[in-house]
């Protein structure tokens, strides 16, 4: 190539700040430089998953505008508090995450490593809490593997029986459930319900698998005060998923929270 | 003054920043979920979304570094905002001017299990 003709003089311009930093990549100017771009690819990353999200948050308007009711209802029927006790744990994790960043830029490596151990505790117990909740939703019918049973849910959310053992819902509710339109309508939320919340915690599932990537790396002594990007990009992926949370909590949990019967 | 700094790397941030960030999303939760339970009418959303936005805003700032991220990196987010808009208001635009009997047709029969008890 022709460059490599050239006298050692002629390219001194060029490589000033290169000396003696093997985690600058050439084509950066300095480290600074290459930090933001990273950082602007993930961000560009997050755009699309913003309109991944968005996509299902229009479902949700559409159709909690359509069906205002039963969605307050069908909301009613979902824990709050337990939503709530999730968020608080989402947040733990999300400033976990923001000190393994930070122990990245002092150039801790086993400071990594041992935030980011703290993040999938506290994702491992959300989803953990969400286990539960799932569980509970299959035993009054509204998970989709049990046969959807509008009135069962409903009927089993205000007695608050223990209907765990029972297999299937009883005949009379599914009559009960088709002659009454707005069990479709409770069958919609709990479509989105599912459809969104299961999107979240696979999202945390991805995270988990991201962030052993990194810890490995960082145990490798991989990462250094001025390369860290990796390491900065997980943690915007997590922050992301956070937010996410933040707005399906109010959407999904805290609408029907005024109702009677919530917990 | 260490290798980074001269190099354009911005310092960390003191913890206390991301401490008090996460006390304050903390009380933003606790205060959400106890205006909810209270039967405000047409207020709950606006009060629920508006909570919400402050968390995410605060998320955003603090947490992802956006309060010192370059300007190209801000014009990436507003434009996704943007366009999330544009998505939600011509969505609700358009079932809301329109209508069609697109919504779940209620003529769709409950699905019975087989074998049911």
């Amino acid at each position: 190539m022709h460059t490599e003709a050239k006298a050692p003089a002629a390219t001194a311009g060029h490589d000033q700040g290169h000396h003696g930093a093997p985690d600058l990549a050439h084509h950066f100017v300095n480290h600074a430089q290459q930090h933001d771009a990273g950082n602007l690819g993930m961000w560009m990353f997050l755009s699309t998953e913003v309109l991944f999200f968005g996509g299902l948050f229009g479902a949700y308007t559409v159709y909690r505008h359509k069906f205002e009711k039963v969605f307050e209802q069908a909301s009613n029927i979902l824990d709050p508090f337990l939503g709530g006790i999730n968020t608080i744990i989402l947040l733990f994790s999300s400033v976990t995450m923001a000190l393994a960043v930070r122990s990245a830029q002092q150039g801790r490596s086993k400071g990594i490593i041992a935030w980011m151990a703290a993040t999938i505790v506290f994702g491992v117990m959300f989803l953990g809490v969400k286990a539960f909740e799932w569980r509970h939703d299959a035993a009054i019918h509204v998970f989709p593997t049990s046969d959807f049973c509008w009135s069962y849910a409903r009927e089993m959310h205000v007695t608050h029986e223990h209907p765990e053992y029972k297999a299937r819902a009883p005949q009379t509710y599914y009559a009960k459930d088709q002659a009454n339109p707005e069990s479709r309508q409770g069958k919609m939320f709990f479509f989105l319900y599912f459809s969104m919340t299961s999107l979240h915690a696979l999202h945390m599932l991805v995270g988990f698998g991201v962030m052993l990537v990194v810890m490995f790396y960082a145990y490798k002594g991989y990462y250094t005060t001025s390369y860290f990007v990796p390491v900065e990009s997980i943690g915007l992926y997590w922050h992301f998923v956070d937010l996410v949370w933040i707005f399906l909590y109010p959407l999904l949990y805290l609408l029907g929270a005024h109702l009677q019967g919530s917990h | 003054m260490s290798a980074h700094e001269h190099d354009g790397m911005h310092p960390p941030a003191p913890v206390w920043m991301y401490v008090s960030n996460f006390l304050v999303l903390v009380v933003l939760t606790i205060v959400t979920y106890f205006v909810a339970t209270l039967n405000l009418g047409a207020f709950s959303t606006p009060i629920a979304l508006g909570i919400a936005v402050v968390k995410a805003a605060l998320v955003v700032l603090f947490f992802m570094h956006v309060y010192e991220s370059s300007p190209l990196t801000k014009v990436v987010i507003f434009c996704s905002l943007f366009i999330l808009t544009v998505l939600l208001t011509f969505f609700m635009v358009d079932y809301t001017t329109r209508n069609l009997n697109v919504l779940p047709p209620d003529e769709v029969p409950v699905t019975v299990p087989k074998k049911a008890a």
